[in-house]
């Protein structure tokens, strides 16, 4: 069974929030940098950080994490995954950087991007900005931002299709 | 995308695919080598051996750095102090450094076809870092991945390769490589130092080096192996360098967008003058460097390969 939880306007609206939610937090964008989990968290980051720029004249970095070595099931995979690469072109010690990525699911995956942002120097701290969670973590990682928060099942599907990868945007959950 | 062999050989049994998906991760290695810290975590809690039979300082540190930044365990074997000078044979070296639970065995050894043989009879992937005359793939790629980051595309280029081609490992995996990377390879050297059937390769053949010099990219210069030089190919060393040597005068000629290679160690005064150490277009250190990145990405790729790491029992 297949429900839309959300089409592009609420999409829109739901990255609007997200954006002020951080603003709010944080007093305005001062020292932050944005760091998008690939690969969907990398333009969710871009599209909060248009917002977060709208109106400054400075502008908030944006980077690119691809936890790929940093994953700690690479046994268990059948092959080895091509690394699509860290892009990081800015110093994030003593900054405040956060974290953005479409789904929290596991938590797994924010931890690998803590360990690897761990070696791109000392930030002043760490926030984690996601578009959906979903439940179900594996470890002690929470959102400090959640647009939205789904129930589901362990084996439930949550896709999110975003215009710059999937060419719309859409939130749909497949319960199974 | 993955390899097709468990094993890296030879650039004879990759195809452009492979080697194009080799160098794109190793890209990826050369960004994390420019890290505050340069190691991740990918190959953690695994392990490998540098078996060298042979004198290597460059290879075999290079790929001791490439596991260590994967964070992978390396153990290095040498000849000198080991159980061969008692007669142990290759094969059972090799089956009892497995035994210890190594994932991945890198072999240099002066007998061609070492690093093929020991494929067939142990469970680890094996990497040839060198075999006899025959080839010494990742040279090939760090050289490839160090044009292609210069130059781009190696499609249409054309890389002059200039010394022992009869002798050289490097020359042979050189050859092999660039040209399934569309390059137009040429060869140069004293006819002693040629085999004639090695126009089979796809590659033309000089015997002098000043007019083709005129016409090329890219300038693969290779090192005199120290014990041809009493041997009836060599003429003398002021032969050699006067014919074949990348002299203080031809740099001067060469167009200044030339790029210079050379695997190291040189003989400087003999095969390079020392002038061109400091050419602006020289990439030996570059190619040093790449090196690693190259190596990081055949032990990733050939590690992480594996469904489940197949273990020796022991």
């Amino acid at each position: 069974m297949t429900r839309r939880l959300a089409d592009a306007k609420t999409v829109h609206g739901l990255i609007a929030r997200l954006a002020a939610q951080i603003s709010r937090h944080n007093h305005g964008a001062k020292d932050l940098v944005l760091v998008g989990i690939k690969r969907r968290g990398v333009p969710l980051a871009e599209r909060i950080a248009a917002q977060l720029n709208a109106g400054r004249k400075s502008k908030v970095p944006v980077g690119a994490v691809d936890i790929t070595l940093y994953r700690d099931d690479l046994q268990m995979i059948a092959e080895a995954p091509i690394v699509r690469g860290t892009e990081i072109h800015f110093d994030i010690s003593g900054k405040t950087v956060v974290l953005v990525d479409d789904v929290l699911f596991t938590g797994r995956t924010v931890r690998a991007a803590l360990s690897e942002l761990a070696d791109f120097g000392r930030p002043r701290a760490i926030q984690l900005a996601v578009l959906v969670d979903r439940g179900h973590r594996e470890l002690p990682i929470q959102a400090d931002y959640a647009a939205r928060v789904v129930k589901t099942g362990r084996a439930d599907l949550v896709d999110i299709f975003l215009k710059e990868t999937d060419g719309r945007d859409e939130i749909v959950l497949t319960r199974k | 995308m993955k390899l097709r062999s468990r094993h890296l050989l030879g650039i004879e049994g990759l195809d452009r695919s492979e080697i194009l998906t080799i160098l794109d991760q190793a890209r990826t290695f050369r960004e994390v080598l420019d890290r505050a810290i340069p190691i991740v975590p990918a190959l953690r809690g695994r392990a490998v051996v540098n078996l060298f039979f042979e004198a290597s300082t460059r290879t075999a540190t290079s790929f001791n750095l490439a596991a260590s930044r994967l964070s992978c365990q390396c153990v290095s074997f040498s000849k000198a102090t080991s159980a061969v000078t008692k007669g142990e044979t290759l094969l059972d070296t090799a089956r009892n450094i497995e035994a210890m639970g190594v994932d991945g065995i890198i072999i240099r050894h002066a007998a061609a076809g070492a690093p093929h043989f020991l494929a067939r009879r142990v469970k680890a992937f094996v990497v040839n870092a060198g075999d006899g005359a025959h080839e010494h793939p990742t040279q090939a790629l760090l050289d490839a991945f160090t044009l292609r980051e210069k130059l781009g595309d190696l499609a249409g280029k054309r890389i002059l390769i200039v010394g022992d081609i009869a002798h050289s490992r490097v020359a042979r995996s050189n050859l092999l490589c660039f040209t399934k990377l569309g390059a137009r390879v040429a060869v140069c050297g004293p006819p002693t130092m040629i085999p004639p059937d090695i126009v089979d390769y796809g590659c033309e053949v000089f015997y002098r080096l000043d007019r083709i010099l005129e016409e090329v990219d890219v300038v693969n210069m290779l090192r005199v192996q120290q014990e041809r030089i009493t041997s009836s190919s060599f003429p003398t060393v002021r032969e050699y360098r006067a014919l074949y040597g990348l002299t203080a005068d031809r740099l001067r000629k060469l167009a200044p967008e030339v790029v210079i290679t050379h695997p190291g160690p040189v003989n400087w005064g003999v095969e390079m003058d020392f002038d061109v150490a400091d050419f602006s277009q020289t990439l030996i250190l570059p190619q040093v460097t790449n090196g690693v990145a190259v190596r990081m990405a055949v032990l990733y790729l050939l590690a992480g390969g594996e469904a489940t790491p197949e273990k020796a029992e022991g």
